[in-house]
């Protein structure tokens, strides 16, 4: 068992303050991807990011982890992150070894293809223990193991497969890999990009239901970015919708559902037709409920 | 049936190759199942459960190691690939790969339409273009004709890729996940213009998706595949509604639900404070 | 009906400074070769005197032979280009029926053609070249044509085509799995077709750089072989010139205007034809194109605003 922040409840500070951020990539014509985004990260919680292809999403989540690449710059705006300790950092503008060591550190990420940045011909083990012998130079080669192998449990891979290397694991073991690779310094943060996309279902709802587990044992905070708006409302705390590199609504994952305010909202919300409820939007509505034969089939 | 696509004992397997030994994927395992006329039958399952490989092998792109394909219930001599192909199309998934960037919107539709019907002279395939370009709602039909696929979003170029497979007249449609690369709020549009031109003109469909929302509001009938093998049927509600099978259950477990809101984290909760912390 | 012009619009290269140094360079060689051997004198006629320094009725002086230099340099211009331009183009042919046939068609077509690729690509270069002219050249039988610069530009494609096959074998394999040509399978089409007018149209930025570098290769293998004393005899080349150069011991008498006008016009021609090749790499691989780009982006970027991340790392 690991030491885990403090308990979900116990600070009612926010662990992550984003202030007016806006980000423009500086092409020709500049494109404003993230234009005055205010959002509060509170410690424990899970946020939910949705928005389409294009509406800066993913933008933002960068910017949050000063991970931006050129064209892209931060044009203005502030972000915080008010570590456990109680002191606050500035995040816009750390620099050099202290941006290294906030990063994995302080706030980790998990991107959509990071199964596939798994490097082929390293196994398993010695990626992991990477991480600890950049961030952790005093850990003993036995104390990493063990670490790894702690690690590697939590996220639900058998530590036998320690060994294996990253072509011998499924897409959702490797998934989860880099899971354990992100909690591997107990962050305060988990910035977690369309992490179970590209993932099957089953796999997905796996990897998501022990990241509800890790969160509870553990206490870090998620920002959980995805177009999959129903799995948002079903895991979330809040949620933020995002269109056009503005949040167009903030609110509970249960006022979203039932009393969403903005249009755009709903439009989203419509765009999902429900499992087991009515048909909705569809226009197959207007034949009949109970499949028979088709009236249409007159040819 | 007559005027029914029908596949019959499908069986595809996979030599792989392991270093120096050989082993033998089933990537379809005794599929049967017919598509009628003015229905749509849903092919549901995850990646690799073999779906893609059905409507490959259905539309003539890979041969099936055993079974047939049955067109109003005849097998396709091999000289007749070409009129079997006038009757069975398919859309394919990807609309950024599926439209080739070096050539206009109209060489699209233009080339099945001057495949399937020699007939038609250079004025009367410019009419049936734009006729089939507004059919997809993409008017006014002219001003598409000259563009290149990177010039339309993605829901414009997958509006073509229907197109394309309508041009030479074609009775069933394969849809291989028409929507799951386009942007979730243009998804139901598209869907819902494949059953509006399923309904007017009476096309048999075969919607292949892993989403078992739009399969059960889009199709008639569901098929869950598992590992190669058929392993439930039925109509639509009642595969999603009442499934029976283990594996559409556990599907259907995983499927998002935003009525369960709160749920699983309350379940991890009491997991947690139950089960040995 | 369809506009054939868009296809092509969208292949074209860039405008940038490189392509257009490359094309000024290559465009004035290709003018001097064939508008100068006009208007300079015979290039065989040895009644000038030997080894002058250039002076104003020979520009660039004399060869020992008393060949004028310049009227030398201008055909050896033309017939480097010749026999360029000719090696390249059977080079790309053979590469194209290779390479394009074997990627797309595949199985046991393609272990065929890439056998012999392969062996083409493993047997040394220049070697087999030499082996080939000298072979050919010994032949009875052939005439004039045994030491003319066509058979020395038939010898250089034939030997040199392997390479560029392997690049447009790798890239027909990976257009023939896009979803466009599966959709034009099940369109109708048939197999050349789809070959003509789906994929090669999209592979013509990459067929014109080996284009590009096959004509680079075979001026460059023309001059080796001349200097080695296997090229045309019965035609004048760069290659020639420099052969006669150093047979004519050029560099120990300080003859510097027979060697270096040569030397100079094949280094000119391959940065000329580089600069080119550069500018067609960058539609090849977009990402060439937006690097530099993005570097200056990056440079205004820190100086302007705050908040970008200075390297890639993160772990």
């Amino acid at each position: 068992m690991t030491t885990g922040a403090s308990s979900p409840t116990a600070a009612a500070r926010p662990v992550l303050t984003t202030r007016e951020v806006s980000i423009t990539y500086e092409v020709n014509p500049p494109v404003e991807a993230v234009k005055d985004v205010s959002l509060t990260l509170e410690r424990g919680e899970i946020l939910g990011l949705a928005g389409e292809s294009g509406c800066g999403k993913t933008t933002l989540a960068y910017g949050m982890n000063r991970l931006l690449k050129a064209p892209a710059v931060m044009r203005s705006g502030q972000v915080t992150f008010h570590d456990a300790s109680g002191t606050d950092i500035d995040v816009t503008t750390l620099d050099g070894e202290a941006l290294r060591r906030f990063r994995w550190d302080k706030v980790s990420m998990v991107f959509q293809g990071s199964m596939n940045s798994l490097n082929p011909v390293m196994n398993v083990r010695t990626q992991l223990g990477d991480v600890f012998t950049t961030h952790r130079p005093g850990m003993s080669r036995a104390e990493r193991d063990q670490r790894c192998a702690e690690l590697l449990d939590l996220v639900g891979v058998d530590p036998r497969r320690m060994s294996a290397f990253p072509h011998e694991l499924s897409g959702g073991m490797r998934q989860r890999v880099m899971i354990a690779m992100a909690l591997a310094l107990e962050p305060q943060v988990m910035i977690m990009d369309e992490p179970t996309t590209a993932l099957d279902v089953v796999v997905q709802r796996g990897i998501v239901r022990q990241l509800m587990r890790l969160r509870e044992r553990l206490g870090f905070a998620v920002i959980f970015i995805t177009h999959d708006l129903p799995l948002l409302i079903e895991i979330s705390d809040r949620i933020a919708i995002m269109k056009d590199g503005r949040i167009v609504e903030e609110a509970t994952a249960e006022e979203i559902y039932r009393t969403p305010q903005d249009a755009y909202t709903r439009q989203l919300l419509a765009s999902f037709p429900s499992l087991t409820g009515a048909r909705g939007g569809f226009v197959r509505s207007g034949s009949p409920v109970e499949p028979g034969p088709t009236p249409a089939g007159g040819q | 049936m007559s005027g029914s696509l029908e596949v019959r004992n499908l069986h595809k397997d996979f030599r792989l190759r392991n270093g120096v030994s050989f082993s033998t994927l089933h990537a379809v395992a005794d599929a049967s199942f017919a598509v009628e006329p003015g229905r749509t039958v849903a092919l549901v399952g995850e990646s690799g459960s073999g779906k893609s490989t059905i409507a490959r092998i259905i539309t003539k792109l890979e041969t099936p190691t055993s079974g047939e394909v049955l067109l109003d219930g005849r097998p396709t001599p091999r000289h007749a690939t070409r009129e079997y192909r006038r009757q069975v199309q398919m859309v394919f998934q990807d609309p950024f790969a599926s439209l080739n960037p070096f050539h206009s919107i109209s060489h699209h539709i233009e080339r099945p339409l001057r495949l399937h019907h020699p007939g038609l002279s250079a004025d009367q395939l410019r009419s049936r273009v734009v006729e089939l370009l507004e059919r997809v709602h993409l008017t006014p039909g002219e001003t598409y004709l000259e563009r290149r696929p990177h010039e339309l979003s993605g829901g414009q170029r997958q509006r073509v890729a229907i197109a394309r497979a309508l041009a030479p007249g074609a009775r069933f449609v394969v849809a291989d996940e028409p929507v799951s690369m386009l942007d979730v709020s243009i998804r139901v549009g598209v869907l819902n213009l494949l059953a509006d031109l399923q309904r007017a003109e009476g096309l048999g469909v075969l919607y292949i998706t892993h989403d078992l929302a739009t399969a059960r509001h889009f199709s008639d009938e569901i098929l869950v595949m598992y590992r190669g093998r058929i392993v439930e049927r039925g109509p639509s509600d009642e595969v999603i509604l009442n499934p029976r099978h283990e594996y559409t259950r556990k599907l259907r477990e995983a499927a998002a639900d935003p009525d369960r809101l709160g749920q699983l984290r309350d379940e991890v909760r009491s997991e947690m404070t139950g089960g040995p912390a | 009906m369809a506009d054939r012009f868009a296809g092509i619009r969208y292949l074209m290269p860039r405008w940038s400074a490189k392509l257009g140094a490359g094309l000024v360079i290559v465009g004035l060689i290709t003018l001097f070769g064939i508008v100068a051997p006009f208007f300079t004198a015979d290039p065989r006629d040895s009644s000038n005197k030997g080894l002058l320094p250039p002076s104003p009725e020979h520009l660039l002086g004399t060869t020992k032979l008393g060949y004028d230099v310049l009227a030398q340099l201008a055909t050896g211009t033309r017939g480097s280009l010749y026999v360029g331009l000719l090696g390249g183009l059977s080079a790309m042919l053979l590469a194209i029926v290779f390479g394009i046939l074997a990627g797309y068609f595949g199985g046991w077509l393609d272990e065929v053609l890439m056998l012999a690729t392969n062996i083409m690509l493993v047997i040394p270069g220049l070697p087999l070249v030499m082996v080939i002219a000298a072979y050919v050249q010994n032949t009875e039988g052939l005439g004039d044509f045994a030491r003319s610069s066509t058979l020395v530009a038939l010898i250089l494609g034939v030997t040199g085509w392997a390479g560029s096959a392997v690049v447009l074998r790798a890239q027909a394999r990976s257009l023939r799995t896009r979803e466009y040509v599966a959709a034009a399978r099940v369109a109708g089409e048939r197999g050349l077709r789809i070959i003509f007018v789906e994929i090669i149209p999209n592979l013509v930025p990459l067929i014109a750089a080996q284009l590009i570098f096959g004509v680079m290769a075979a001026v460059l293998g023309e001059a080796g072989l001349s200097y080695l004393g296997l090229g045309p005899t019965n035609s004048i080349t760069l290659g020639t010139m420099l052969n006669d150069a150093q047979t004519g011991q050029a560099v120990g008498s300080h003859a510097w205007w027979w060697f270096i006008p040569p030397g100079a016009m094949i280094a000119l021609l391959g940065t000329g034809l580089a600069l080119v090749n550069f500018a067609i790499d960058e539609i090849v691989n977009p990402k060439l194109r937006l690097a530099p780009q993005a570097a200056r982006q990056q440079r205004r970027a820190t100086k302007a605003g705050k908040g970008v991340a200075g390297g890639g790392a993160y772990a």
